[in-house]
């Protein structure tokens, strides 16, 4: 029952981004995408929030004075921002600067592993499924219902707490097993609309084998919408990922991430509102980078939409 | 249509049974024995531990259990908590607060998403469409605790507008914040998918074909457009009430209301599986019925589509 967010999602499935015919420099699609992209201010407005996160994640040393849970002193516990400490202390009396700047890298290691996890099978069965059709499609898409029909925080919870001491590969695992499904949907409904296409039926009427036909002639043809819906998806990952650890059922402490932060805040937030507003305001603009990021993807390989 | 309906309630069959079978057997692996966790720390003695047992079929292999928990539902037996209480007591109740919230939220995105979104696509590149466009991002990419505690803060402790927690008002009162608060993703992109789409019709060729013929502005838009651009609306709208229903464990915590959701989270907890796999298979059939209702609607909405 998840859909990935979109920000607009296409009505239809998207066209094929080739040259519509009188445009004067046909450029192949990748370098036309990136020509469309080059333009657009949003797009390197989020690549640099992203770049900046990634950094955060990878060398949060750069940023944090101290490591995670480092110098936490409980008589200062839930002080607001003061000098040298720009977002106060959290509840165990811990920097809040650098307890916030230690939870990105969780959240974009889970963000990008689910989403790079969830796309490669979702590439392999929609494929298949729209490849072959047949049996082999009625059985994947019925499997792709069943777990399309699975609640995504009331199944995410009930494995979760059957593997208690879980950690991230877990939570990652859980999220993939509970998201291929709509980019397997769209996967297959790409794959059946070039299927029949001409230069298809060439490369098979010459011989090609299916393994071929499928990686080296329908698979780049196919591909953009569900790579679009891809990058969208990881700004979705990662809200969802907060939302478990929010409930208590994602990571775990000693782990630092945004969403355990707020699953802390939540008790003292009235009072003392940066509990909330820091992490809120780091893991909203991430995912608000990510959405941007697909968006703008999105509209530069759509041409309906220039 | 008849058969088109009839095929798709046969596709539905196996996946729902797919889906509880899952959620069964996740339940199931749950680690501990639950006549264990009920007791505590006391101890419990061994034939005692075989009766309750044997009265939950709690030895029986996994598909055995699963078989009769099936045999019981086609009854319409949920089955019985190990405390004795029969799940479908336990859950009715529960059921009226969750599906109260989940309706608010669904009228709030229909009503407000679908305005907004129409607003926004016939005003296209001005002020309000900015606006529009603008504020439905900030609120998909915000998650939805976060708008939540902003929200109770905000409107029920600050401006002391609405309630913040409980149902002890009713229906609607009660429902309001937390109905916005989980309608506030899907308003977002009810409101952006409506305004795409609007878009992209109103620059068709039948539209213009109607604004030809001399008809008005609104006859146009309303009767010629929108019908056509509320299809993938709908489509949303139909997937989203059942997620409607199942995501808001979050926001009935957050507003402390007595739902289905909180219910579920907390059986899990303590490993009563006959509560959880009870409202999970219901939220699936809501799911799955709501979803083929959507797919029928499809042809009343557009006439060129028509089934069989």
């Amino acid at each position: 029952m998840t859909e990935p967010t979109t920000l607009d999602p296409p009505a239809a499935p998207l066209p094929e981004a080739a040259a519509d015919g009188g445009v004067p420099p046909v450029r192949r699609r990748g370098g036309d995408a990136w020509y469309e992209l080059r333009r657009r201010p949003l797009f390197w407005c989020s690549a640099a929030v992203l770049l900046l996160a990634g950094v955060m994640a990878a060398v949060p040393s750069l940023f944090a004075r101290l490591g995670p849970n480092e110098q936490c002193d409980l008589l200062r516990a839930k002080q607001g921002p003061a000098g040298g400490h720009p977002f106060g202390w959290d509840v165990q009396g811990c920097d809040y600067w650098s307890q916030v700047v230690h939870g990105a890298r969780p959240s974009l290691l889970v963000g990008t592993a689910v989403t790079l996890f969830a796309l490669a099978v979702s590439v392999v069965l929609g494929s298949l499924a729209g490849y072959f059709g047949g049996a082999v499609d009625a059985v994947l898409s019925r499997v792709t219902d069943v777990f399309f029909g699975l609640p995504f925080v009331l199944g995410a919870t009930v494995v979760l707490t059957a593997f208690p001491g879980h950690g991230i590969w877990a939570v990652t695992l859980v999220l993939v097993a509970l998201g291929w499904t709509t980019m397997t949907r769209i996967m297959r409904s790409q794959v059946i609309a070039v299927r029949e296409s001409d230069h298809v039926l060439a490369a098979r009427a010459l011989g090609a084998g299916h393994l071929r036909v499928m990686t080296r002639h329908i698979l780049p043809n196919a591909f953009a919408p569900v790579f679009v819906v891809a990058m969208l998806n990881v700004g979705n990952v990662i809200a969802g990922e907060a939302t478990l650890d929010y409930l208590g059922v994602g990571l775990q402490y000693p782990t630092v991430s945004w969403g355990l932060q707020l699953n802390m805040a939540q008790d003292f937030y009235a009072d003392h509102p940066h509990l909330l507003v820091f992490p809120a305001l780091f893991l909203s603009v991430t995912v608000l980078s990510f959405l941007l990021l697909g968006d703008a993807v999105r509209d530069a390989l759509d041409p309906r939409l220039r | 249509m008849g058969r088109y309906t009839a095929r798709r309630l046969l596709q539905a069959v196996p996946v729902f049974l797919g889906t509880t079978f899952l959620i069964y057997a996740l339940v199931f692996a749950l680690p501990g024995d639950p006549v264990r966790a009920l007791a505590g720390d006391k101890p419990v003695s061994p034939s005692a531990l075989a009766a309750l047992h044997a009265r939950y079929h709690l030895d029986d292999p996994l598909v055995v259990q699963y078989g009769k928990y099936l045999a019981g539902l086609v009854r319409g037996d949920l089955g019985e908590t190990f405390t004795g209480q029969r799940v479908s007591d336990l859950l009715a109740d529960r059921w009226t607060v969750t599906a109260q919230l989940a309706v608010t939220a669904w009228v709030f995105e229909l009503v407000l998403g679908v305005t907004l979104g129409v607003i926004a696509g016939l005003r296209r590149g001005k002020a309000v469409d900015t606006a529009v466009l603008a504020g439905t991002t900030l609120v998909i990419a915000v998650p939805v605790f976060v708008v939540g505690y902003t929200a109770q803060l905000l409107v029920g402790l600050e401006w002391g507008l609405l309630p913040t927690a409980g149902t002890e008002e009713g229906w609607p009162t009660s429902y309001l914040l937390p109905g916005m608060v989980l309608g506030s993703f899907g308003l977002a992109y009810v409101a952006r998918l409506t305004r795409t789409t609007l878009v992209e019709n109103l620059r068709s060729d039948y539209v213009r074909t109607a604004a030809a013929k001399g008809l008005g502005r609104t006859r146009t838009v309303v009767v010629h457009t929108l019908r056509n651009s509320l299809i993938p609306v709908v489509t949303y709208l139909g997937v989203d009430f059942g997620a409607l229903m199942a995501g808001a464990v979050v926001t009935e915590g957050i507003f402390n209301l007595p739902g289905v959701g909180q219910q579920v989270f907390q059986s899990i907890q303590l490993k009563e599986g006959p509560v959880v796999v009870g409202a999970t298979t219901a939220l699936v059939l809501v799911f799955l019925l709501v979803n083929l209702a959507v797919d029928l609607l499809y042809g009343v909405l557009d006439p060129r589509i028509r089934h069989d």
